[in-house]
């Protein structure tokens, strides 16, 4: 059996920022196990530009930021094993993985999550009908698009306004389809804003709030599907169906943290986002074991994925150099009012850096509100935003300073408020 | 010139064509989908019925109980997915007891073995998530589950092994007999034969009524299901039957031979042989009706739903056996349910019939026995190293779910059937048939099947002529 200080799963964005992170602080025995035969993850397949503002300040398409990464991770030197996947981690660090070599049996002292998420399929969802060829998630026709140079088909419907969705209705345009609707349950869109505007709105795609499809139609291709308005329970309003006619349904309808082998180590997952409940350092409820980037909940800008898995790598580092700190507390962060989660889940304010960014998502649209944060019973800030939507992760960042009038906090919480007494 | 055509390559066609291969006999199965198993047999229940509840003296009666006892065997030396769990007939009130000591009665008639009724008590410590609300069941210990589309294509690879030829794509559109020969003709060809094997399914009426003046009808029964998660197949232990009504077995809920939660199916007769869509209402009675088996039924691990065409006949029975007035005609029709458990019984029995009819001989160099590709999946870590020191492409995993390698994907496709479809690799290996319903996999294989066949990625198909995955390069129709 191999041995090694640090093992990452998964050489997407999250993976390499964690290893540069862990890199950064001393770390050197580390290795990134991919299952892909390139580092970048789904970067390589998302050619569209609009990455790096954040991070980078400019606007970069995915392989030219993973290019970003992939660079600093050969010239720090950081062994990477290609096309090598992990099947199985227990709770004490014991990874098992295959590639075309044989198989890998790997102990590390600490492991960092990095293994991204994946589409909810049409089966998840139930939707009644044939079951013809061209039904496809938007990530595998992206892929099909992108990396393969074809097409899936000519006329397009999308169920769900993902941000994959969202980017597809432009590149399937662009490529040649004709997108005829963007239909979604919900009467928001799950995805950014941005998108709206630069990928349906600029091509006059219609975008069909609180819609699904009903029915799928077509006995050997997709021949069209039944769409229908919902009700305010997301029940099809009868007498409102229409026929679309289409030879592909491309599906946009949520991603989910792929956290099997986290299950298989024992790794508590948090039934909101899927992931698993981390402390302020990114540590699940196995010790040893951290999480970052869309294994740990989804994000929608890569340049925060980077963010958070730099973290992950520090304070995995940190731990590799000094395992057993000092007794820790534990302060549950809570989903107030208006907020569906936050990560991460608790915080120890004596081990904290001097900031630390709280992310979070809404559960619904809320206009001229307040992101409220309180100390028990206590507001210790709050900052007013015009809009919050679901498709938009939000953060709030905590202060080692703020805890100096606070040393007893028992909870922290952060809501989404009305602004209507303010 | 063949001695005998078979149409048909569903469990029924391939378990025969198997039988026959047995015989110096030039045996053909004409079968219009591009793979065997593409019609009823792979979208059924996978059940291995005991046949407590077929109508004494029935010829359902006598094939599911004479087929239940083969199974051990036939799943030994073909090499398919069997497992003898049991299963249970669940009464809900203290006035179902009666038709469960009904069912008892009629089972002990039939010839099925070991049945009881147990109470309560016991049925808990069989099935702890069982629904409060039960009070007793017949316990039936000769059920099992098969994995319905593997078993199928196990006896057709075993049938070619032996010489019988297959057809795939061949659809039979006219059928006439001359001089005592049978023509069968259709789009890709004709051949004649000198015995021909009605066991074509849903269409055996249409196979039939050209040639006898003897019409049956069969009328197909839509059955919906929903397919949860592996991590659910442990919910229960044994089939979970309701009682049986006059529309069949009712809506059941069993692990499936994979290691799946099964739930369905409805039962709804219908006009369309080719309507395999599901339905709003009929996937809401099956989530409904489950429900009540259950402590609680984890509806957000549904994975697929899918629907099944019973081939129901008009006299409610089998129809096997030489045609009365057609000569060297041999009907199996109206297979429906328990036809997949009567599958080995009622091969063993149309063998004898072509037997007598042709006088043929034994081939003293009959293989008996298939062996499936070794999959991944099933491998201890020691096999697996060396499976991949042998063969590197079982390094090489494309789905992910069900833990599918590259090399397991190309046995699919250089195996005995020539298949190349996405649909028929999906059989053969599972990939695609995990909880991310190809996400990973359809990503993957399609490359695989194209550079195997040296054919264009937009050529690659789901199943048969028409469906393709990818229809023009990008940018073709600007």
């Amino acid at each position: 059996m191999q041995t090694v200080d640090l093992a990452i799963i998964g050489g997407g964005p999250a993976g390499m920022a964690a290893a540069i992170g862990a890199h950064e602080q001393g770390i050197e025995d580390i290795v990134i196990l991919e299952r892909e035969n390139a580092l970048g993850g789904i970067l390589n397949q998302c050619i569209h530009n609009g990455f790096g503002l954040h991070a980078f300040k400019e606007e970069l398409t995915g392989p030219e930021y993973a290019e970003r990464y992939i660079r600093k991770v050969t010239e720090l030197g950081i062994p990477v094993k290609l096309g090598t996947m992990v099947l199985d981690i227990t709770p004490d660090k014991e990874i098992t993985a295959v590639n075309p070599k044989g198989m890998l049996h790997i102990r590390a002292k600490a492991i960092i999550l990095a293994m991204g998420c994946r589409e909810r399929p049409r089966g998840a969802l139930n939707i009644p009908g044939t079951r013809p060829v061209g039904i496809y998630t938007a990530g595998t026709a992206q892929k099909f698009v992108n990396l393969n140079g074809y097409l899936p088909g000519r006329e397009v419907v999308i169920l769900g306004s993902g941000d994959i969705g969202l980017i597809m209705a432009r590149r399937m345009t662009l490529e040649g389809a004709e997108v005829k609707a963007v239909v979604e349950l919900m009467p928001y869109s799950t995805g950014l804003k941005r998108n709206i505007v630069q990928c349906l709105d600029d091509y006059d795609i219609p975008l069909l709030l609180s819609h699904t499809v009903t029915e799928i139609i077509g006995r050997h291709r997709i021949e069209g599907v039944k769409v229908s308005a919902v009700d305010e329970n997301q029940m099809p309003v009868p007498g409102s169906e229409q026929f679309i006619s289409c030879d592909t349904l491309l599906l946009s309808v949520g991603l989910l943290p792929e956290n099997e082998l986290s299950m298989a180590a024992d790794v508590s997952l948090s039934p909101v986002t899927g992931g698993a409940v981390v402390n302020e350092r990114l540590e699940t409820t196995t010790p040893g074991i951290f999480a970052c980037g869309n294994v740990l909940h989804v994000h929608d800008l890569v340049d925060f994925v980077s963010e958070e898995s730099m973290l992950a790598g520090r304070n995995a580092a940190r731990y590799l150099q000094n395992p057993e700190p000092a007794s820790r507390r534990e302060i549950p962060i809570r989903s107030g009012q208006g907020v569906r989660y936050t990560v991460p889940s608790f915080m120890d304010p004596d081990t904290m850096d001097e900031v630390l960014t709280i992310r979070f998502r809404v559960n619904n649209v809320y206009r001229n509100c307040y992101i409220c944060l309180y100390f028990d019973a206590d507001r210790v800030y709050r900052r007013k935003a015009r809009i919050l939507t679901p498709g938009e992760m939000e953060s709030v960042v905590l202060k080692k300073e703020m805890f100096t009038e606070h040393k007893g906090v028992s909870s922290i919480t952060i809501t989404a408020e009305e602004a209507t007494n303010a | 010139m063949v001695d005998v055509a078979v149409i048909g390559g569903g469990i029924i066609g391939c378990s025969i064509a198997r039988e026959l291969s047995r015989l110096r006999l030039r045996t053909v199965v004409l079968e219009k989908g591009s793979d065997v198993a593409s019609g009823s047999s792979k979208a059924n229940s996978g059940i291995v019925h005991g046949g407590y509840d077929c109508i004494p003296g029935t010829l359902k009666a006598r094939f599911n109980v004479l087929g239940n006892s083969m199974f051990d065997k036939r799943s030994k030396t073909l090499d398919f997915p069997f497992k003898r769990i049991g299963s249970l007939v669940l009464a809900f009130h203290e006035e179902e007891r009666i038709h469960l000591k009904k069912l008892l009665q009629q089972g002990i008639q039939n010839g099925v073995s070991d049945l009881r009724v147990i109470e309560a008590e016991e049925i808990r410590r069989m099935e702890p998530n069982i629904n409060d609300a039960v009070v007793a069941a017949l316990y039936v210990p000769t059920g099992g589950i098969v994995c319905p589309y593997e078993m199928t294509v196990a006896f057709a690879e075993n049938a070619v092994k032996n010489g019988v030829e297959f057809r795939l794509g061949f659809y039979v559109e006219t059928v006439r007999k001359q001089n005592e020969l049978f023509t069968i003709a259709g789009p890709s060809g004709d051949l004649t034969a000198r015995v021909l094997i009605n066991a074509a399914g849903l269409y055996a009426d249409t196979i039939n009524n050209m040639l006898s003046s003897k019409h049956f009808t069969i009328t197909p029964r839509r059955g919906e299901y929903c397919l949860l998660d592996k991590t659910e197949g442990s919910l229960v232990n044994h089939t979970l039957f309701q009682l049986p009504t006059k529309a069949g077995k009712g809506i059941l809920v069993t692990p499936t031979a994979d290691g799946n939660l099964l739930l369905g199916p409805t039962s709804d007769e219908i006009m369309d042989k080719e309507t395999t869509a599901t339905t709003f209402n009929g996937l809401r009675e099956v989530l409904q009706t489950a429900q009540a088996d259950v402590q609680s039924l984890p509806t957000g691990k549904i994975i697929t739903s899918f629907t099944g065409l019973r081939a129901a006949s008009d006299t409610d029975d089998f129809i096997i056996g030489q045609s009365p007035d057609v000569e060297n005609l041999i009907n199996v029709a109206g297979i429906a349910s328990p036809g997949l458990t009567s599958a080995p019984a009622i091969a063993e029995y149309v063998y004898s019939l072509v037997k007598k009819i042709t006088r043929a001989q034994e081939k003293p160099d009959f293989q008996p026995r298939r062996k499936a590709f070794p999959k991944f999946r099933h491998m201890s870590a020691r096999e697996r190293s060396e499976a991949i020191a042998k063969n590197p492409d079982y390094g090489q995993i494309v789905c992910r779910c069900e833990q599918v390698t590259k090399a397991e994907v190309l046995a699919a496709i250089r195996g005995p059937l020539s298949v190349r479809d996405l649909d028929a690799i999906k059989r053969r290996t599972r990939a695609g048939m995990g909880r991310c319903q190809g996400g990973f996999c359809l990503m993957r294989i399609p490359e695989i099947v194209a550079g195997e066949l040296h054919i264009p990625l937009n050529e690659v198909t789901k199943n048969g002529s028409g469906t393709n995955l990818l229809t023009d390069p990008n940018k073709q129709s600007l």
